[in-house]
């Protein structure tokens, strides 16, 4: 893997601020430059605009001041986002939930359900493409996601808190699988978080962030190489990497206090 | 091979599962059993009361006469109800439109519902009895009258559930609509409509019931001359006629089609809904 300072940047975030109603800062001059390959996490406490860093990403929202700019101008097919809930239309099947990027561009699903099979395959789920979401566990739910954000090969995937709501059981397999996938296609992940863990587990940079008002305090980087597996978890490295990101995240607890 | 291979393993038995078991089939068996048996009971205690008092039919016929004046009068109800029918079918056909319509037109523009839904919500509080003459007046058809009486009346439900419904969408999934760069069509299409549909069948199960209400009170007020002689129209005429036999049988055959209505409304929302939605599951 290409070492972090050689990647060549996807976007960049500069002197980004966001003020809501009320003069409430949410974001206070970000920083960020995003590179192609990255696997990045926003780790903090709630209310540190890791969550509105991703809406202002995704172009939901528009920053107050700075500008957030793509290497090359962003196209249409550049971005998947997986949500904290599945989010997955209850009433289409498997199959055509994971088809709505394509549709949405006006693709038949004949012209792309060998990507649509494609994406089900790598997520574990290729038996399920006639289920409804209703008969799936919340794991598989969560998978049905990921393969949707995934099936149009964006270059950037944004995540918000996507396994806070599973089982730890569930989590770590979520986790390794997502380490898997996101090496398979090749995309670039930002990964909103708040578990110190799971940062650790999946990125390669951890960018900490403080509450009230949202910033970034400080930028850590994991640099054991992909790919990890399960014993990862166990071993020295990764109780080192995450005492020191604890460190940081107990800095910005103790910040906004 | 023994024999012992071949038999079936033995059933592992729990009294709990069982009693719960025997539980679901009793349920099953008393859900058609019972309202059977207090219908029968009601008929017969009617049909004693009568007898024993000897009520005069035109105070209180007994449930013979009211059967046999379905028979005898059936050349004469049946085409009655064809009527009436026609008048609930027609008025809930366009409560449907109508509230589709305006639903639609409100959820696309804040200044439409802002403007007119004050205005939707009188003409449901306003008491269709009062409004009635006055189409009448106004109205040249009294047919036409007739039908916007019932219309009146079945549309609000629908309107009223359909607004709401396409409303209620996910906000993550508009999210994700938003950032696919989803044309307002297809947002209305793929997102809106079946978020709406629960909604929207929970509305026409009403303005089912409601449009026949709607199509007996414009019989009542609007009179034959507008509607011919439907099933309302037979009934007070009956009544003034002291016919308490054809009164009863005309009733009868009311309330048989709004059980009808009801029945192919909850069909056609157990049809659409049971694949996905939670009101059509059956608990696992």
């Amino acid at each position: 893997m290409t070492p972090i300072r050689e990647r060549p940047p996807l976007l960049t975030m500069n002197h980004i601020e966001k003020t809501f109603a009320g003069d409430i800062v949410a974001l206070r001059d970000m920083n960020l430059t995003v590179n192609e390959g990255d696997f990045i996490s926003l780790l903090g406490p709630s209310g540190c605009g890791k969550s509105t860093a991703l809406r202002l990403i995704s172009g939901l929202m528009h920053p107050t001041r700075g500008k957030i700019e793509w290497t090359g101008g962003q196209g249409s097919d550049d971005l998947g986002v997986v949500f904290q809930e599945p989010t997955l239309m209850p009433w289409a099947t498997v199959a055509q939930n994971v088809w709505l990027p394509f549709r949405l561009r006006g693709i038949a699903y004949n012209e792309v359900r060998d990507e649509i099979l494609e994406a089900l395959r790598l997520v574990g789920l290729e038996k399920f493409q006639t289920a409804y979401p209703r008969e799936l566990s919340g794991g598989m739910k969560m998978r049905v996601s990921i393969a949707r954000a995934m099936v149009t090969k964006p270059r950037l995937i944004l995540m918000d808190e996507p396994f806070a709501a599973l089982d730890e059981i569930t989590r770590f397999k979520l986790n390794n699988d997502l380490l898997e996938l996101k090496a398979a296609i090749g995309c670039t992940v930002i990964f909103v978080t708040h578990s110190v863990f799971e940062s650790v587990f999946l990125s390669d940079r951890i960018i900490v962030m403080a509450a009230r008002p949202g910033r970034v305090i400080h930028e850590l980087e994991v640099d054991t190489p992909y790919p990890r597996h399960e014993d990862f978890r166990t071993s020295a490295e990764y109780a080192a990497h995450t005492r020191a990101a604890s460190a940081a995240l107990g800095d910005a607890i103790g910040e906004a206090a | 091979m023994t024999i012992a291979d071949n038999a079936p393993a033995p059933a592992i038995v729990d009294e709990e599962e069982a009693a719960r078991a025997r539980r679901a089939r009793v349920n099953r068996i008393a859900k058609w059993t019972l309202p059977s048996l207090v219908m029968v009971v009601s008929i017969l205690a009617w049909h004693l009361y009568v007898t024993i008092n000897e009520i005069p039919h035109y105070i209180l016929p007994g449930p013979l006469l009211v059967a046999q004046s379905i028979v005898n009068d059936w050349n004469l109800l049946w085409p009655a109800m064809l009527i009436t029918t026609r008048l609930t079918v027609l008025a809930l056909l366009f409560a449907i439109l109508g509230g589709v319509a305006l639903a639609v037109a409100f959820t696309q523009s804040k200044w439409a519902e802002m403007s007119f839904f004050p205005y939707a919500v009188i003409l449901q509080v306003t008491p269709v009895v009062a409004i009635a003459p006055l189409l009448q007046i106004y109205v040249e058809s009294a047919f036409v009258a007739a039908l916007l009486c019932a219309w009146i009346v079945a549309f609000f439900p629908i309107l009223s559930n359909t607004t709401i419904g396409l409303k209620s969408a996910d906000h993550n999934l508009e999210d994700l609509f938003t950032i696919y760069g989803a044309t307002r069509w297809q947002r209305l299409r793929l997102l809106a409509a079946p978020s709406a549909l629960p909604f929207f069948l929970g509305g026409l199960k009403i303005a089912g019931g409601l449009a026949l209400i709607g199509a007996v009170v414009a019989e009542f007020v609007i009179g034959r001359a507008g509607t011919g002689l439907g099933l309302a129209s037979t009934l007070l005429e009956a009544s003034y006629r002291f016919n308490f036999g054809r009164l009863y049988a005309a009733l009868i055959l009311i309330s048989t089609m709004g059980i009808v209505i009801f029945a192919i409304t909850s069909t056609i929302s157990y049809l659409l809904l049971r694949k996905w939605h939670e009101s059509a599951l059956k608990r696992e």
